[in-house]
């Protein structure tokens, strides 16, 4: 019996011979340095653990980066929300400035993994972990929401759409750089935003669909002057339907205008079959579903009403 | 691989110990500290079973660093009773029957505790939201959610 648990991941030790934990930035990404790539940021783990218990992830030492200071809270800061990089899920739920400018990411955190989960889970780690239908990736993605990096070169910014680069892939090494805030625009009075989440169960259930819709509209002329649509898994990475947004530009406010959108994110959207969350058929008849329903709860959290919801 | 020095404050006493560096909590907690109250499921933060509080909050020990609660205070269910008394969450859990294999109890005991330490007062989603972190699979969830009912009842009289 012994010998059968230490075969599967279950009783396997974890490959990692050094612990380290930094007290400043600089100390960290020295500390960095001097591993050459053989070391790994941690946050809170909970992706970083078990993918090194699996052994899909293999590295000599860990740096733990959640004794950094100044990266522990959501503030505003001009014109934008920004989120240190050790923010957790919990964090972002409990905030009172995101539930009152962006209701839905708050609940796009609460929907991640468990409470156990939620309270160590950084978003950053969830940006990084690059998985095509990561609950807050969405949410931000439709927030045209930026990630600052820093390394022992310099600090750069890209726009998460920049960011994700394919399936588990993202444009930050995480042997040797430190993904320092997350920073997006304050949604302002004429914009509305909605997150939708399909899972088998309410709760620790991974998404079989998941979307983010940020609309901002034109009171006066009655339309919408610009639509932000974020879906996954449809592709394998987060997914935004540029060519569904570009149709909406100046669109008029009208249940029409939802069922082209809708028939459009369809054509658009190409995700994979699972046996274990949906097949490709049903996942792309949701995306109909969540397009509509996303922009129509968007709009009315813009202040504008298309009539009944379907 | 060179061990490391860990502090921390387990159940209200100081713990010094030397760990080796790829240590998770909960092998720390069982297999150093032979503590064996918080199990092991999934190995995987899904079920919850490893569940300690670290500073108040529910946390999966079993994909956390031993490290990571180095000057931070950790609670397992040894530290709920004093002495021969339970604590009144463990109490209500007993006269509920909300047990039956046990082997989900400590982790639910210690999510409901640190529930009723923040909010003394939770409505029944707000319970059933705080455990659904820990798989009961004896499904046994009605007598578990009646029990932290009736312990935040106990609290308000």
């Amino acid at each position: 019996m012994e010998g059968i648990l230490k075969e599967i991941h279950w009783g396997k030790e974890i490959s990692v011979q050094h612990y380290h934990q930094p007290l400043t930035i600089p100390e960290a990404l020295d500390m960095l340095a001097r591993y050459d790539g053989k070391a790994r940021i941690i946050a809170g783990g909970t992706d970083v653990i078990p993918l090194l218990r699996r052994g899909d992830l293999r590295a000599e030492a860990l740096i733990d980066i959640t004794r950094l200071p100044r990266m522990n809270d959501v503030k505003a800061d001009g014109g934008s929300i920004c989120l240190g990089g050790l923010v957790t899920h919990a964090q972002v739920c409990s905030s009172a400035l995101i539930r009152e400018r962006a209701g839905f990411l708050a609940e796009a955190a609460a929907a991640l993994g468990s409470p156990q989960i939620r309270n160590v889970a950084t978003v950053a780690g969830n940006l990084i972990s690059g998985q095509p239908a990561a609950d807050t990736s969405i949410p931000l993605l439709a927030l045209n929401a930026k990630v600052k990096i820093l390394s022992r070169t310099g600090e750069r910014e890209i726009p998460l759409t920049q960011f994700f680069l394919d399936q588990g892939q993202t444009a930050i090494d995480c042997s040797r750089e430190i993904l320092t805030q997350i920073r997006f625009p304050v949604p302002q009075k004429n914009q509305g935003g909605c997150f939708l989440r399909l899972g088998m169960r309410k709760a620790l259930a991974l998404p079989i669909l998941v979307s983010a819709t940020v609309v901002t509209i034109d009171p006066e002329k009655k339309t919408i002057k610009d639509a932000a649509i974020a879906i996954g898994p449809v592709a394998p990475t987060p997914f935004r339907a540029l060519k569904t947004e570009a149709k909406l530009r100046n669109a008029p406010i009208s249940q029409e205008t939802l069922e082209m959108a809708a028939q459009s994110a369809f054509e658009e959207a190409n995700p994979r079959s699972s046996l274990l969350r949906g097949s490709l058929e049903y996942r792309k008849e949701m995306v109909k579903v969540f397009v509509k329903r996303g922009l129509r709860r968007a709009l009315a959290n813009a202040g504008a009403t298309v009539t009944e919801e379907v | 691989m060179e061990d490391l020095q860990l502090k921390f404050n387990l159940n209200g006493s100081e713990v010094s110990t030397k760990i080796r560096p790829n240590l998770l909590l909960v092998d720390l907690l069982r297999d150093v500290l032979n503590l064996k109250g918080t199990k092991v499921g999934c190995r995987e933060g899904e079920c919850g079973v490893c569940t300690v509080l670290v500073n108040g909050e529910p946390v999966n020990s079993c994909i956390l660093p031993a490290m990571k609660v180095s000057g931070q205070s950790v609670t397992t269910i040894e530290g709920l009773s004093k002495e021969d008394e339970l604590d009144p969450i463990q109490e209500v859990f007993v006269d509920e029957g909300a047990i039956q294999c046990g082997f989900c109890t400590p982790a639910m005991v210690l999510t409901a505790k640190a529930l009723l330490e923040k909010n003394p007062h939770p409505d029944e989603s707000q319970i059933r939201q705080s455990l659904s972190g820990v798989l009961c699979r004896c499904t046994g969830y009605s007598k578990i959610v009646k029990a932290v009912q009736k312990a935040s009842l106990n609290r308000r009289s």
